[in-house]
């Protein structure tokens, strides 16, 4: 198998349950060029030192990579909106200094020194939520975990924080939906009939919620509320405001991952633990060990599986291969993850895998901004649902998987079980 | 005795309850050994965490008792804590202690890291006001006098427990003067052109630096407590409290006449962290771990390294418990590159390699004028040290750059470009005042302590 098939097929939805053993063939050359020119890395110690390249940019507008195609057709309003709203990038896809700068003004409203309560202060709400929504699962034998379980308590709470009111969620939740599927598609499927009608979806959401959010933001000028949007727009801090088009930029990045991702990774807890059913009862007895088996299922079924952004702006020589100026590279968390060089067995779950310096929430400037949060979101989920939930089985294995191969995850995921304990903690 | 039963049956002794005592102690259980297991400290604490107390404790944030250091798992050891280890009687495989007793052992770590050298004068180092800070007792003090809301701190020495003793001044509000022998702070470990960095830093907080000044003498009044200082300067400063950062004495004095290399810069041992004889041949059942540990590093041509760093402590004691219990043939290599950081100021600064090995300078991203940027050091064109100014998140970049000798003058960044990228002397002072000895130190032999018995060519 070449590189570029093993690619192909990594990225291919037919894999989308397992693309782990194209990664496996893809990492015998841990740094390797593969389709459209794209280095695939997929070694630890490679994908580290990449990470903390300064000649890697997460610019966009600096790489050669094509362009998304020529865009949707549209009206001159829209084109005047796109004008204005499109020039600052967010911050995952912006390099030093302008990187550094919007990532504190965010973080000014997120978490310490400025904010160090917004994070703890979810709590309360994230166990109400999980304790309501076991308790309504209490009525039946079987539930779809990611839409019953792990996916309305992310929302809810980067509702909350961000300032986006949850009654909008019947609105906003297809057009992220679209948008992902039909623009976080990076694999041979999207060139096809279905794949491009996919894609003109796609970008037809990613504008209505793009317009959405900037709702929400001329609103805001007018009547400061809770939550960021707000906070940013009023921003009288060290580093200034924020342009209107970072703004929205930033809030649509830290909204669509701040709930998309935690829905992942708690539905890849559900899905893990029931795979390796001896750990449970481990985990049930000692939920000391939650936040390192948290971890450990982040390693294996990584949320966001690699970012495409990524380009060399050097040639850059890493282990015997050299990427040559301009070229695409996409870490692959995924990958990296399982190298054996680095984790023994790493195809096994083990909850109390020792020395587990997995790359799930990126490395370097742009590691994930929501991690603490995330934390905080899938040790409720998951404890609760390991404390409450009596005797869970699988129904499918594997379950069905999202189009997506960035933001990889169940799109359900159908357990049965005995009952529900009631919550007495 | 062979491995197996040295493991069920062995005695291993610990001097030092300190961060390299308690985790070589859990290294040596996590390896498997299950026979007797002693620590000895002269403190009368639990192993706690030194980095907190110049900064967090002094702050008034975190109680002086309250840094403790978490257990990551039982050791089932007999602590003897609060009793200092006098002298080591290696033919009887014995350790003496300061209250008269003797604990025998088959195997002997030793991890006694340093003290502060106090102020040079007993007299006026025993006023009241006087202080340093090394251990949780100095912190506790200095936080109570730094409440009391002094009229004016004096910093002698500005290395990094000055500087951060007297950035915490001025975040309490204090009126605080440092006074730096050298030509800037932070010089001995990061060198000139990072030293005016920190000066500005420091006199744009408030603080009254000054370089090139020595001070002369403290004074006492009629009850004892310190008022002023006279200064080379020729000026005079009424104050009430002294805090003296001179850095650190290695505590090797209780190692006289056991004829290990024990010395002014540590224990000297190899790789593997076994201890060198006075003639540098290694020792089977001596180790040594931590500030005190003094070990050739192949990036650093095979000289001699101290490292008075937390991760030093921490990772020289895994590898010494492994070492204490292995196999001759599964022993493993302590080759750290070392890495520190510091807060002052309101500036992370981390640094990673040597840069005192390093003779020459570049600074490779950010602003310095925003006080956010990284700077490589360099020796014979190949990348030996680095810093960072609230840059922290690229270290890992030079750790990987230093690890394979890469090229210095690094390549240039592809984004954020520092002001001036031209190669500079890194301008650090010349070698040989201890009080300006950086944390990582290449340490020569010194002639004059030579005790080697040199053996004839012909017999």
């Amino acid at each position: 198998m070449t590189p570029e098939e093993a690619f192909d097929a990594a990225m291919r939805y037919e894999n989308r349950a397992n693309p782990y053993p194209y990664f496996d063939e893809l990492r015998k050359t841990p740094v390797v060029r593969v389709t459209n020119g794209i280095y695939a890395v997929t070694g630890y110690d490679e994908l580290i030192a990449l990470a903390h390249d300064p000649r890697v940019s997460s610019d966009r507008r600096k790489s050669h990579a094509p362009s998304a195609g020529d865009g949707p057709v549209v009206d001159e309003s829209v084109l005047a909106m796109i004008e204005a709203y499109d020039r600052d990038p967010s911050f995952i896809a912006s390099d030093p200094p302008d990187h550094d700068r919007a990532r504190r003004q965010c973080m000014r409203f997120f978490g310490p020194p400025h904010s160090p309560d917004v994070i703890p202060s979810q709590e309360p709400l994230c166990q109400r939520i999980v304790n309501e929504l076991l308790d309504k699962a209490a009525r039946k034998n079987r539930m779809d975990v990611v839409d019953e379980f792990a996916y309305p308590l992310p929302v809810n709470v980067i509702c909350r924080v961000i300032g986006v009111p949850i009654e909008d969620e019947p609105q906003f939740h297809p057009w992220i939906a679209d948008a992902i599927t039909g623009l976080f598609d990076l694999g041979p499927d999207i060139e096809t009939e279905e794949g491009q009608a996919r894609r003109a979806k796609g970008e037809a959401a990613n504008l209505a919620f793009k317009k959405y959010i900037i709702g929400l933001l001329e609103k805001a000028e007018k009547s400061p509320g809770p939550g960021m949007i707000s906070q940013l727009v009023h921003d009288d801090g060290p580093d200034g405001r924020m342009s209107p088009s970072a703004i929205v930029n930033n809030i649509i990045l830290l909204f669509a991952a701040g709930h998309d991702s935690t829905v992942n990774l708690i539905s890849h807890c559900v899905l893990t633990v029931l795979r390796n059913p001896e750990s449970i009862e481990l985990l049930r007895n000692r939920p000391d060990l939650i936040p390192g088996a948290i971890e450990e299922v982040l390693r294996l079924q990584s949320s966001v599986q690699f970012f495409p952004t990524r380009s060399a702006l050097a040639d850059i020589e890493i282990a015997g291969t050299t990427i040559p100026r301009g070229s695409p590279i996409y870490l692959i968390y995924a990958a990296a993850n399982r190298d054996p060089r680095r984790f023994p067995d790493p195809d096994g779950f083990d909850p109390q895998r020792a020395d587990n310096e997995h790359v799930g929430w990126g490395r370097g400037i742009h590691v994930c901004f929501g991690g603490p949060l995330a934390r905080l979101e899938v040790n409720t989920a998951f404890e609760a649902f390991l404390r409450r939930v009596e005797n869970p089985r699988l129904i499918e294995d594997p379950p069905s998987y999202r189009v997506s191969q960035v933001f990889r995850g169940p799109r359900h995921l159908f357990i049965d079980y005995d009952g529900i304990m009631p919550d007495r903690r | 005795m062979n491995r197996n039963s040295f493991k069920d049956n062995g005695r291993i002794v610990i001097v030092g309850a300190s961060l390299a005592g308690l985790r070589a102690a859990e290294g040596l259980r996590e390896e498997g050994f299950r026979g007797q297991l002693t620590i000895i400290g002269d403190e009368p604490d639990e192993p706690y965490d030194r980095p907190p107390l110049s900064k967090q404790v002094l702050k008034g944030w975190v109680a002086a008792d309250h840094t403790k250091l978490p257990r990551l798992r039982q050791v089932d050891a007999e602590w003897r804590l609060g009793v200092a280890a006098t002298a080591l009687d290696r033919a009887n495989r014995l350790v003496r202690l300061a209250d008269g007793s003797e604990v025998p052992g088959d195997r002997l770590l030793i991890a006694t890291g340093v003290r502060a050298r106090r102020w040079p004068n007993a007299e006026e180092a025993a006023l009241q006001g006087v202080h340093t800070v090394r251990t949780s007792a100095d912190a506790a003090r200095l936080q109570a006098a730094l409440a009391g809301g002094p009229r004016r701190v004096l910093i002698i020495g500005s290395g990094f427990i000055g500087s951060e003793v007297a950035s915490v001044c001025r975040e309490l509000g204090l009126e605080v003067t440092v006074t730096e022998r050298g030509p800037a702070p932070l010089s001995g470990a990061l060198g000139g052109v990072i030293g005016t960095i920190a000066a500005e830093m420091q006199r744009a907080a408030g603080v009254d630096l000054r370089t090139g000044v020595s001070v002369l003498a403290l004074e006492g009044d009629a009850a004892g407590h310190v008022r002023r200082a006279r200064l080379s300067d020729g000026s005079t400063l009424d104050v009430d409290v002294v805090v003296t950062s001179l850095g650190s004495i290695r505590n090797v004095e209780w190692l006289d006449g056991c004829g290990l290399a024990a010395g002014f810069w540590g224990v000297g041992c190899d790789a593997g962290c076994r201890a060198f004889d006075i003639n540098a041949v290694v020792t089977t059942n001596v180790f040594v771990a931590g500030d005190i540990a003094r070990a050739p590093h192949v990036l650093y041509d095979y000289q001699f390294l101290v490292m008075e760093h937390w991760d030093n402590a921490v990772l020289g004691a895994r590898v010494a418990a492994h070492n204490m219990v292995c196999d001759e043939v599964d022993r493993w290599a302590h080759l750290l590159i070392p890495q520190f950081w510091s807060g002052q100021f309101g500036v992370n600064i981390k640094s990673v390699g040597v840069p005192s090995f390093g003779d020459e300078i570049v600074f490779t991203q950010g602003s310095v004028k925003q006080r956010r940027f990284a700077a490589a050091y360099g020796r014979r064109g190949r990348i030996v040290g680095a810093v960072t100014f609230n840059h922290g998140k690229w270290i890992e970049h030079y750790r990987q750059e230093i690890a394979r000798s890469g090229p210095f003058p690094p390549q240039p960044p592809g984004f954020d470009f520092p002001e001036n990228m031209r190669v500079m002397p890194a301008d650090f002072p010349a070698r040989g005042v201890p009080t300006e000895a950086p944390d990582v130190v290449l340490t020569g032999h010194a002639p004059s302590e030579r005790r080697a018995e040199f053996r004839p060519r012909q017999r």
